[in-house]
């Protein structure tokens, strides 16, 4: 016998070409463009309003950044019911520093991120070393810190806030270039034009397509699998195009507001953490296979409460940012944000059985989840149907998810 | 004689591949019908095709069975008509019984309020027929591989089974049990059931088959009828290579050096019953270059040995002294264990090896993210070189390092394996069944590795419930039966005779 018997390949591997296992992304993506179109038409140009535009960034913001957090959790073959209650916890012990004990709020906005991680820290014991499963420790967390909320505020509104704790949610960035180039060039565009913003667009655009082209040039180099040139060409053009024209709208209203700045960072960041980095690629390996990953050396609990802790800060932060925009705490802040934020999860193509999900799918899905919201609620659509045509969406997104995956 | 099942003209397209091509199987009536060939020759689909799996209109060729043109548009359509198929990957419930595994469907129930009664005598009858000695209220979880199997067969036989599907039904069954269980096919031949038995042990085909039928690249080479003629493994491997196969085990002129690894007075205690030792004192080494074989039955142990060495994946209360070139080394867990040098390739590569979702490259460097990484930061060219590098080396065929894991043939998954051992570069390797499932092809490739890396200086211990296997790769061998080390031997003075000897000799003493 010897070695060279060729064995003729497995039935699935021969036609596994490039669009076959990136039809989900464009799919997605395409969705989201076509609900966003269906709006702009149905309110008449309002949705794409610059105004808009700022207040769907700010309403979407804290779902967008919890989903990050709830995406690695999902992976990792868990689920986090109690987010939107610590949210709400996290706004009123904050509210509690800032408003009855005076404290400044920096170390407030420190002290409430390390309040968040602690509590994912608390829970991710349960989940991770107690071995209990994690759908039941945080339905007890969601319980819970609705709870102590409510205890804490004795069902008052706490606020006001600083001015500056504010503009975390409410402000916007500095407009420094503006005023020399106004002095420079004259009046072109009109005096409240905001040229930091349109220049910080124009940059990111710019570093976008100069990073992908090197990837994909990289990829090519490898002989690795990628798109054609024509279909990347355009996929980053219409990426281009889509930053400088938000910009170009923001920049015509206020400016990037910096909650935008703050959500960018993180998802840039959260990108980074699951494509390039090892404790990513281990959270990927502990959802496909939990217990190959702890054969192969992994310490999957570890990385597991870790999941927690970080989406633990992660909430905390968005109670912040929910803090800060309604100028006060509530006891019902962040009623029901676990539910947007799972479903944008499983959206954005999660598996509920973890080990798959992408950070752009789950800020893909955030954002189609926030474009319905805040369209229906301009067409004067009731919350309740609002519900129903949510909860529809999400099982036909799962649904021919399935269904695509199925036919292959 | 008559056909019970006679196909004819099958030929099966998957999109981009054609599975099967013209093939035509005749099984007579009361017949063992062996069909033998390299993963990926298309035996699988073909029984898929028959069961109804694949159903009909979605093959070519025209299926006749008991003389009657048959379309099956189902697998149930098939199982009425007593066609009944035991798939190599079991399909058990995992906590629940034996018994309600077995009548699963089927319960003898009156107005739906399940007999218990009548299904454990049915379930005992049913055990006793198939050799498993278990209460039919064991729960499946609690039994291994080899006994999960003896399970689906006897959920086979509690339905009217005419012909018997079995696809490589003694992969995971050791030499004593794989008897019983041909012993079994006989007897139901002897009652007028047919079957058609799928498997790479060559040896077994040889022994039970009455009509052998060889297939290649998805198209049937010859049918060899074993009555008239005296048929030989050699005879049947030519027919599947195409070629002569001048010999299984690649030639290694051994180079041993020191002690490399040792554990002394191993105890284990199994992991749900406190106090109820599964290893109890086993004290082995094995040494630079050299391959050392752990033979024994299934249940003897070895598996439970080697997961409890390496960094206790196995067992509670785990006590003894474990030595890397003579120093003692902690064994505590399993990055630990890694750390210390040790690599263990698990028997279940789909269950406990691979992450089957992920691409080759990150199966590769899984245990050893660290050696692509720089402060956390995984470097993607470095990582791209490793995995093309061992998929060069070892010869993984596939369409690039991006395929994922669960698009492989079983050969090409456990070279995936053994790349994530080798990268993470270990200096004891223990090789737990390391050629299961595997064609022939891809074990000569195993071997040849298995024999790089002794004469790289590593030591590597090779459990296998094949000995022939061990007797042509291994340098020394350890007899293992009960928890318990019964023989050593070097392997020039052992024989499969002299292991079972060792094996009976102490089950005759054992209290």
């Amino acid at each position: 016998m010897k070695p060279e018997a060729v064995e003729t390949p497995n039935k699935d591997q021969a036609g596994d070409g490039f669009w076959k296992s990136n039809l989900r992304d464009y799919g997605l993506l395409g969705s989201l463009l076509v609900i966003i179109a269906l709006f702009e038409y149905l309110t008449g140009g309002v949705l794409l309003a610059p105004a808009n535009i700022t207040n769907l960034i700010l309403q979407n913001s804290y779902i967008v950044i919890m989903a990050l957090g709830m995406l690695l959790i999902i992976v990792g073959g868990n689920i986090d019911l109690s987010v939107g209650s610590i949210v709400g916890f996290i706004g009123a012990i904050a509210a509690t520093m800032m408003v009855d004990y005076k404290m400044p709020w920096v170390p407030v906005v420190g002290l409430s991120l390390v309040a968040g991680g602690l509590i994912g820290a608390a829970q991710g014991y349960f989940v991770a070393y107690a071995k209990i499963p994690s759908f039941i420790v945080t339905l007890g967390g969601m319980l819970v810190f609705r709870g102590l909320t409510g205890n804490i505020l004795l069902g008052q509104f706490v606020g006001p806030f600083p001015k500056d704790f504010q503009s975390i949610s409410s402000g916007f960035i500095p407009d420094v270039v503006s005023a020399p180039l106004l002095a420079l060039f004259g009046d072109v565009i009109g005096a409240n034009f905001r040229w930091t913003s349109m220049l910080i667009g124009l940059v990111g655009a710019a570093l976008l397509v100069f990073t992908s082209a090197r990837r994909w040039r990289h990829a090519k180099a490898h002989t690795m699998e990628t798109e054609p040139l024509a279909l990347f060409v355009g996929k980053n053009a219409v990426f281009a195009v889509l930053i400088v024209g938000f910009c170009y709208l923001l920049a015509s209203y206020r400016g990037l507001p910096n909650v935008l700045i703050i959500m960018s960072a993180l998802i840039l960041l959260y990108m980074f953490v699951t494509q390039r980095m090892t404790i990513g690629r281990r959270i990927y390996a502990l959802g496909g296979n939990r217990m190959a990953a702890q054969l192969s050396g992994i310490r999957t609990e570890r990385l597991i409460f870790l999941t927690f802790v970080n989406m633990g800060a992660l909430a905390g932060l968005a109670g912040l940012i929910v803090a800060a925009r309604l100028n006060s705490a509530t006891p019902s802040a962040g009623n029901s944000f676990e539910l947007d934020v799972i479903a944008a999860c499983f959206i954005g193509g999660a598996s509920a059985s973890g080990g798959v999900g992408k950070v752009m799918g789950v800020v893909i899905g955030a954002f189609v989840m926030g474009v319905m919201n805040n369209g229906m609620s301009i067409l004067g659509i009731g919350i309740y149907w609002q519900y129903v045509v949510k909860g529809l969406v999400l099982l036909a997104a799962v649904y021919v998810d399935g269904y695509q995956k199925n036919i292959r | 004689m008559t056909a019970i099942l006679e196909m004819r003209g099958i030929s099966k397209s998957f999109p981009g591949v054609k599975a099967l091509r013209n093939v035509n199987l005749k099984v007579e009536a009361g017949e063992i019908h062996a069909i033998c060939g390299e993963n990926g020759a298309g035996k699988s689909t073909l029984m898929k095709v028959l069961s109804g799996v694949h159903p009909h209109g979605s093959y070519e060729g025209d299926i006749f069975y008991d003389g009657e043109k048959r379309q099956f548009a189902d697998i149930s359509d098939s199982e009425r008509l007593g066609i009944i198929i035991i798939h190599q990957e079991l399909a058990l419930v995992p906590l629940l019984s034996i018994a309600e595994n077995i009548f699963l469907g089927h319960e003898p129930a009156v107005m739906g309020i399940i007999d218990w009664d009548e299904a454990f005598r049915r379930t005992r009858e049913l055990l006793a027929k198939v050799g498993l000695n278990e209460q039919p209220t064991a729960l499946i979880t609690h039994l291994g591989v080899g006994k999960q199997q003896l399970v689906e067969i006897a959920k086979a036989l509690a339905k009217k089974v005419r012909l018997l599907i079995l696809d490589e039904p003694t992969a995971s069954l050791n030499e004593s049990d794989s008897e019983a269980l041909l012993k079994l096919l006989k007897e139901l031949r002897s009652q007028g059931i047919a079957s058609i038995l799928i498997s790479h042990k060559l040896n077994e085909l040889a022994e039970v088959a009455d009509s052998i039928t060889v297939m290649r690249d998805g198209s049937t080479v010859e049918t060899i009828d074993a009555r008239t003629e005296e048929v030989s493994e050699a005879r049947i491997i030519k027919s599947m290579v195409g070629r002569e196969m001048s010999e299984r085990y690649p030639h290694r002129e051994p180079r041993i050096g020191d002690r490399l690894f040792e554990i002394r007075d191993w105890r284990v205690e199994h992991p749900l019953h406190a106090g109820r030792e599964v290893i109890k004192g086993v004290s082995l080494h094995v040494r630079q270059g050299e391959v050392v074989g752990i033979a024994g039955l299934m249940g003897a142990g070895r598996t439970e040995l080697a997961m409890s060495v390496f960094g206790r994946a196995y067992g509670r209360n785990v006590t003894g002294q474990a030595f890397m070139q003579g120093r003692e080394i902690d064994l505590g867990s399993i990055q630990k264990a890694v750390a210390g040098g040790i690599a263990y390739l698990t028997e279940d590569r789909k269950g406990l090896g691979l992450v089957l979702g992920e691409d080759i490259k990150s199966n590769i460097t899984l245990a050893n993210l660290a050696g692509v990484a720089w402060h956390g930061v995984i470097d993607d060219d470095r990582e791209s070189e490793v995995a093309e590098q061992y998929r060069s080396k070892l010869n993984i065929r596939s369409s690039g390092i991006l395929q994922k894991a669960l698009n492989l043939s079983g050969g090409n998954q456990q070279k995936v394996v053994l790349s994530k051992w080798l990268f993470a570069d270990p200096k004891v390797l223990i090789l737990d069944e390391p050629t299961r499932g595997i064609d022939i092809g891809a074990k000569y490739e195993i071997y040849t590795i298995i024999n790089d890396l002794a004469a790289s200086g590593k030591g590597v211990i090779v459990i296998s419930s094949e000995m022939p296997e061990l007797l042509g790769i291994c340098d020394r061998l350890y007899v293992m039966n009960e928890g318990r080390l019964v023989d050593e031997m070097p392997v020039r003075e052992a024989s499969q005779e002299k292991i079972m000897a060792s094996i009976m000799r102490q089950h005759g003493t054992a209290p």
